[in-house]
């Protein structure tokens, strides 16, 4: 099926630290949005995942955040900032298993030291930067094939 | 590599699992059924996985697959619909809660409760050739 997109189309989510009954809804929303437009189901679902994956880590760790997409006819982008501690070491936090959370975030089933990987692994590129004390910025492509 | 190991590897890849319908399973697991969609008897479940953990069920995402998992937190309602899964199995006769229910209920998720632990459940549901959402 041809992509019903023409125009860039643009949104943002605003997300708020703590607030994990409002988690996923970015994902949703913007699994919807991929749908409508004729995304192939696989790509929709790597977005949604690597969204998902990233609303949780603003969720558990920071204080707010914004989350943005870009969609043109050859890919999306996801830009995701937050007001949070920062990552001190990039490269540990990208190891499968490697978690910072606290008990009661692991108690529900998150902080398993996936989620910068799977937002990795779902990507066609992706590009990390934090400022210890400041936030952390991430930003994916999904290509569109 | 081992006969044994070799033999299952050989087997994962001759192999790739049955579809097997979510009313068979809710049998098997003798499962009660919490949320119903009308469409239930014609659900097909290609493959399963067994988790606690949100982000090893979103690295596993696969469609039509049947989450196994001791979590009844709405997160995995929302986990469930981003990795493609069609159904939620509860084990050791774990029951969600209202806003669970209530979400599954708006997704059209299927919800399932077991007396069996995870690990019953999971080997019953492999003995009737349901398979791994992958296996490397």
């Amino acid at each position: 099926m041809p992509l019903n997109i023409t125009d860039p189309i643009e949104g943002s989510f605003q997300l708020i630290g703590g607030n994990f009954a409002q988690a996923g809804e970015a994902s949703t929303q913007l699994k919807i949005k991929l749908s409508a437009l004729g995304v192939d189901e696989l790509l929709i679902r790597r977005a949604a995942i690597a969204t998902f994956e990233a609303e949780m880590n603003v969720i558990i760790y920071a204080a707010a955040g914004w989350l943005n997409y870009h969609i043109t006819p050859n890919c999306i982008t996801i830009r995701v900032e937050d007001m949070g501690p920062g990552i001190e070491d990039i490269e540990k936090a990208m190891q499968e298993g490697y978690s910072t959370a606290p008990e009661w975030v692991r108690e529900l089933g998150w902080g398993a030291g996936m989620g910068l990987p799977n937002m990795k692994k779902n990507s066609d590129t992706f590009k990390i930067d934090s400022v210890v004390g400041e936030g952390t910025t991430v930003e994916m492509v999904i290509n569109f094939p | 590599m081992t006969e044994l190991r070799k033999k299952t590897s050989d087997s994962r890849q001759s192999f790739s699992g049955k579809n097997v319908k979510l009313k068979e399973i809710s049998q098997l697991l003798e499962a009660s059924i919490i949320v119903s969609p009308e469409n239930i008897d014609d659900i097909n479940i290609e493959s399963a996985c067994s988790a606690d953990l949100m982000s090893d069920v979103l690295y596993y995402h696969s469609p039509n697959s049947l989450l196994i998992t001791g979590l009844t937190q709405p997160h995995v309602i929302r986990t469930a619909e981003i990795a493609g899964i069609k159904a939620i199995l509860f084990v050791l006769n774990k029951k969600p809660d209202s806003r669970t229910i209530e979400l599954a209920q708006q997704q059209n998720i299927p919800l399932l409760s077991t007396q069996l632990c995870m690990y019953t459940a999971a080997g019953i549901l492999y003995e009737a050739g349901v398979r791994s959402l992958r296996d490397y």
